[in-house]
């Protein structure tokens, strides 16, 4: 009984800091943002203007919520919680601290890449729903990005698996504890950032929403709540990315003195952080060049990755 | 676990009616994506987790390939659905049905009589104990590079020449370096030519 009521309180604990997080983050974006801008951001509900994410809420909730009537209103009504509920389901296997996680699956890794490639149909399905020019646009562009950065991505992340012999989130982070796998997967990490970033199509690579082309891309039609599930989403995907990479090549919960769930946290805030500043830093490449980086460039250079570890790992056995 | 399996079983044999009576050829992509994950939960009841991350992972990709295609190629709207709902008459359908139940009547004939399954048994025992065994990844891994390495390369083969194929049919054609069956004459000569590329005159 009281194992059941612990696992419960673990999966209703991470359903709720994982939305808490995304919640905050819109706050800690503007703020980040008007910091490295040299301004003050939004510094008016509570203190610092920590509130503002209740006052946002509280605002989003009382917008009309609009449905053209030229969308396809099913497929437009269920586009937006695909998303959220795909990144929220990739959190069940995030190990968060030795004894917290949802689920401890032998596939942990193989689980987040097939719900991150669920996620690709929120984006193109809310903009193939509003039938709207610029959305549609906005959706083409998201479906060629996604399954693009899509496959180096898991290629990326193969040197790792290969390292730890496992697909278990838990283990891999169990054999980083003499060496985070950053050093001997540099180039693996770097990958799989920059994919990370695109699969969650932040800036600099938010071709699908390019405000200053597409209006706001795939959810130009959006408005109030559903909107708002986009932009949740958007912020679960930071999450999850930034804890993935922390994970993944940065020993997750490792890390002397403090408990581990404080480490993890550090990590997870500080990848979170990086996200921002790439977006405050970076301008928006155009599509073209987008895509020939991908395959030109990245898609190689995640094989080469590839083949050199599964080299060195063979000639040291 | 076998509710589990009855349940994803019930959804997929569901979505699967779903896909082909829908008018709307969106819908009935959306359809085949709840089919396809359904048979990934079943797989996973089954004690093959490693196939059920694949069968997500390679077959959402595949349909948003589809779907890509549905949006590009076909001008959807109300027209295609009117002709849609035109082919989707009573007597169509009445005779594949009634087809297909005289193979769902044998294959549930064959699954309870235990005496026309070589084993003898009543049905596979993974589906009776779930999780009896339990096929990872390194099992996976073991017996497609051992004693199937052969298939391994020949579909390897088959998607090189499928990815080749791809990029000559895509690759972007400069007048001067088109080599077909027009420029067997001199190249650069302004002759019309029924292909319409190489002829740009330099």
């Amino acid at each position: 009984m009281s194992v059941t009521v612990q696992y419960l309180i673990i999966v209703f604990g991470v359903l709720a800091v994982t939305l808490g997080i995304a919640a905050m983050l819109i706050w800690v974006e503007r703020r980040l943002l008007a910091f490295w801008q040299d301004r003050y951001g939004p510094n008016r509900v509570g203190p610092f203007g920590i509130l503002q994410p209740v006052a946002d809420f509280i605002k989003i909730m009382a917008k009309e919520d609009w449905i053209p009537p030229f969308a396809d209103a099913p497929v437009f009504i269920i586009a937006p919680a695909i998303i959220v509920v795909a990144v929220l389901l990739s959190f069940a296997v995030i190990p968060w601290a030795p004894s917290i996680s949802v689920a401890d699956l032998n596939v942990g890794l193989l689980y987040f890449l097939a719900f991150s490639s669920l996620g690709v149909y929120s984006v193109a399905l809310g903009g193939w729903a509003s039938d709207n020019k610029y959305a549609l646009l906005g959706a083409l562009r998201a479906s060629a990005q996604m399954i693009s950065y899509e496959v180096f991505m898991g290629l990326s992340l193969m040197g790792v698996v290969m390292l730890a012999g496992s697909f278990n989130l838990r283990v891999i982070v169990e054999a980083q504890r003499k060496l985070w796998f950053v050093v001997p997967q540099f180039l693996g990490f770097v990958i799989f950032f920059i994919a990370g970033v695109a699969e969650t199509h932040r800036l600099p690579f938010d071709l699908p929403e390019a405000e200053s082309e597409l209006v706001a891309g795939f959810h130009a039609e959006y408005s109030g709540m559903k909107f708002g599930l986009f932009f949740v989403g958007e912020y679960l995907g930071i999450t999850l990315i930034s804890a993935l990479t922390a994970t993944l090549f940065f020993g997750g919960w490792l890390g002397p003195v403090l408990p581990p769930l404080a480490w993890f946290f550090i990590k997870t805030f500080f990848f979170i952080g990086v996200f921002i500043l790439l977006r405050a830093a970076l301008p928006r490449p155009r599509y073209d060049q987008l895509i020939r980086l991908g395959w030109k460039v990245m898609l190689p250079l995640a094989l080469l990755n590839l083949v050199v570890t599964g080299g060195i790992i063979l000639a040291a056995r | 676990m076998i509710y589990a399996f009855y349940i994803a079983a019930a959804v997929a044999i569901v979505s699967t009616a779903m896909v082909i009576v829908q008018m709307n050829i969106v819908h009935a992509l959306l359809y085949l994506i709840l089919s396809l994950l359904s048979v990934a939960v079943i797989f996973f009841v089954v004690g093959a987790p490693f196939v059920a991350a694949l069968e997500v992972i390679i077959y959402a990709g595949a349909i948003m390939i589809l779907f890509v295609f549905v949006i590009m190629m076909l001008n959807l709207g109300t027209q295609s659905y009117r002709t849609e709902k035109g082919w989707m008459r009573v007597w169509t359908w009445v005779g594949p049905v009634l087809l297909a139940s005289v193979l769902l009547a044998d294959v549930v004939y064959m699954l309870v009589s235990p005496a026309r399954l070589p084993g003898g048994g009543r049905l596979p025992p993974a589906f009776v104990r779930p999780y009896a065994m339990m096929v990872g990844p390194r099992a996976v891994g073991v017996t497609l590079f051992g004693p199937y390495l052969i298939g391994v390369e020949l579909a390897s083969i088959l998607l090189l020449s499928g990815l080749i194929g791809a990029l000559h049919l895509g690759r972007a054609v400069r007048p001067e370096s088109f080599i077909g069956p027009v420029s067997a004459k001199k190249p650069g000569s302004s002759k019309k030519t029924d292909r319409g590329e190489g002829t740009v005159k330099k």
